[in-house]
């Protein structure tokens, strides 16, 4: 799979009140969460991205609640991936089990300017800057979490071993 | 090579032999829960997969917490969706408003998070029973739909930092002060994906309530469980939380003398001042002597964090026979029912309305800007909850302070950030 967009480019602790702010948590809509998405950060962002662009960040994306409300805003808002040099915890395990792609790559969190046009080989972890002519290489997802992927996320895993 | 606490009870939940850092394991939960923000997401991906029943009625539990009573009709529909999924499934500990309180001060209060048990919470603080010697850790929703369908759940087996605390903390000084101080030492996420064990003599000096407030808050830390060995003040308050539950059996685990860590932190905190975190992260924290400039325009005294009865206590200590400023407003949240109730017999809710602060239902309230306190553009308030994030608590512009309770009480007072001894 190929994912093709621009760069919105963030720092480092971006939390998931910025990402979702809690007043719309009162939807489980992936679509109406997308409307607010970033809007902790730039109440504008749902309205400026453009299908298939990603979010790039530094460390430690996704900080704070555990609400699956902010990988589903991001979804939502029509974000194809994010890449970051390091995730919270939880939001990891968001991401992977709402099938949001998510990348570590100290590299390209680094290397990637806002509005660099990228693009990401997402079955090889490959990122490339059309931009600036780079490329850059995402920390290797672990075998058991690469298993709940190619299930198409935990609760088919789930659905499977029952 | 021995096992840390955390990597006991992994273990006693799984099927494999052995267990090291970094290896993915499916275990057996033996209590989930879910809230009126996060169940209504895991209800409909349980339904999804067309499960008809859920692993167990007796193990989950559904608090409706963050936007109860009902802020809205959008949050009445959620709280809805929750109270009809108790309903059909007959999940025993469904708490209804009128009887429930702040899930991560209800569970342990109601005899449900034990010694030695695997908890998840699809709620960031689930990581509180670690106070209990407990496994805890916050999940999303689709992890809390995985467990309704079958009781289990994968985890990485974490690395363990040891956080040792030397020496007898000061009056004025609390489990608060020690975990700001410690997220301001390692950043917030300095213990990000590991086990934080809490251990040392200040630990054994500190009431269960001051536990609860440090593991807590170790998500604040990026970490995955905030764990402390049960000891006779622990084993003292399950006996008596156990009676609630009827809960008979449970199982106490200490870490080996060779366990392995990867990182060890030692700190000496008889001198450690009453600890303030300025905007806008957890780990932005100063001495209380540091913050004496800021004028605040509300307070907030409760959470998950710091609305239990040790919290409320020390409270109305400081605002005994005080008035709160008269540009302040002060808002106070009992934790649970039980704990308003024991408010209410010790006197010191009197004390709160004496001294003009206003006095809530349990509720998560303000502390993730829900509602009950939601401040204006520029407003600032010190507050005993947990995050201070930029727009946390309602306006991006407005500020969020954190603090213990004596701290935000003695704050509410002078009308600035105050040290409890400016008052008393």
């Amino acid at each position: 799979m190929i994912l093709k967009g621009r760069a919105w480019k963030f720092g480092d602790n971006v939390n998931t009140d910025e990402i979702i702010p809690a007043k719309y948590l009162v939807t489980t809509d992936a679509k109406e969460l997308g409307t607010h998405c970033m809007d902790g950060i730039d109440s504008e962002f749902s309205k400026k991205v453009t299908k298939g662009d990603l979010i790039v960040a530094g460390k430690n994306f996704g900080c704070g609640s555990s609400r699956e409300h902010a990988p589903l805003s991001i979804k939502g808002c029509g974000v194809s991936c994010v890449i970051a040099e390091s995730f919270a915890r939880i939001f990891f395990r968001n991401g992977i089990n709402i099938g949001l792609s998510i990348f570590e790559s100290k590299e390209a969190a680094a290397g990637i300017e806002d509005k660099d046009e990228i693009e990401v080989d997402a079955s090889r972890g490959e990122i490339r800057n059309l931009t600036k002519n780079e490329v850059y290489t995402s920390k290797p997802m672990p075998e058991f979490i690469l298993e709940l992927i190619k299930a198409g996320g935990l609760m088919n895993w789930v659905s499977t071993k029952r | 090579m021995g096992y840390t606490i955390t990597e006991k009870i992994l273990l006693g939940h799984t099927d494999v032999k052995k267990i090291s850092p970094g290896d993915f394991i499916e275990c057996k939960v033996d209590l989930c829960l879910g809230n009126d923000i996060t169940a209504p997401l895991a209800i409909s991906e349980f339904e999804r997969t067309g499960a008809k029943k859920v692993f167990d009625k007796k193990r989950i539990v559904l608090v409706p917490d963050h936007f109860a009573p009902a802020k809205d009709v959008k949050s009445a529909e959620q709280l809805k969706v929750l109270r009809e999924f108790a309903k059909k499934h007959q999940i025993e500990h469904y708490y209804e408003i009128g009887r429930m309180g702040i899930e991560h001060a209800l569970i342990p209060e109601e005899g449900l998070a034990m010694p030695g048990d695997l908890i998840i919470g699809a709620d960031s603080h689930a990581c509180t029973y670690g106070a209990v010697g407990a496994f805890s850790t916050g999940v999303g929703s689709t992890d809390l739909a995985a467990v309704f369908v079958s009781g289990r759940l994968w985890f990485k087996v974490p690395e363990s930092i040891k956080f040792v605390y030397r020496g007898r903390p000061n009056k004025w000084v609390g489990g608060k002060d020690i975990i700001l101080f410690t997220i301001g030492e390692v950043g917030v996420d300095g213990a990000l994906y590991k086990a934080m064990e809490f251990t040392g003599e200040a630990i054994s000096y500190l009431s269960m309530d001051d536990r609860f407030t440090i593991c807590n808050m170790a998500i604040e830390a990026g970490g995955k469980n905030g764990i402390i060995e049960p000891d006779a003040v622990t084993l003292e308050y399950v006996r008596r939380a156990a009676k609630k539950s009827g809960r008979k059996r449970y199982k106490v685990y200490k870490s080996d003398k060779d366990a392995e860590y990867s990182e060890m932190k030692e700190y000496n905190v008889s001198k450690l001042e009453p600890q303030v975190a300025f905007p806008s992260l957890p780990s932005n924290v100063k001495p209380v002597s540091k913050a004496k400039h800021v004028k605040v325009d509300q307070v907030v005294i409760g959470s998950c964090t710091n609305g239990r009865i040790g919290d409320l206590r020390l409270a109305a200590k400081v605002l005994n026979g005080k008035k709160v400023h008269k540009d302040v407003r002060a808002i106070i949240f009992p934790a649970t029912q039980s704990i308003y109730l024991q408010a209410v017999k010790e006197g010191l809710i009197e004390v709160f309305i004496k001294a003009g602060c206003a006095v809530s239902t349990p509720s998560c309230g303000p502390c993730l800007g829900g509602h009950l306190g939601i401040l204006a553009e520029g407003e600032r308030s010190i507050a005993t909850t947990n995050r201070n994030f930029v727009g946390r608590m309602g306006h991006p512009k407005s500020e969020v302070y954190l603090s213990n309770p004596a701290v935000a009480a003695a704050s509410a007072v002078k009308g600035r950030i105050a040290h409890p001894e400016e008052v008393i």
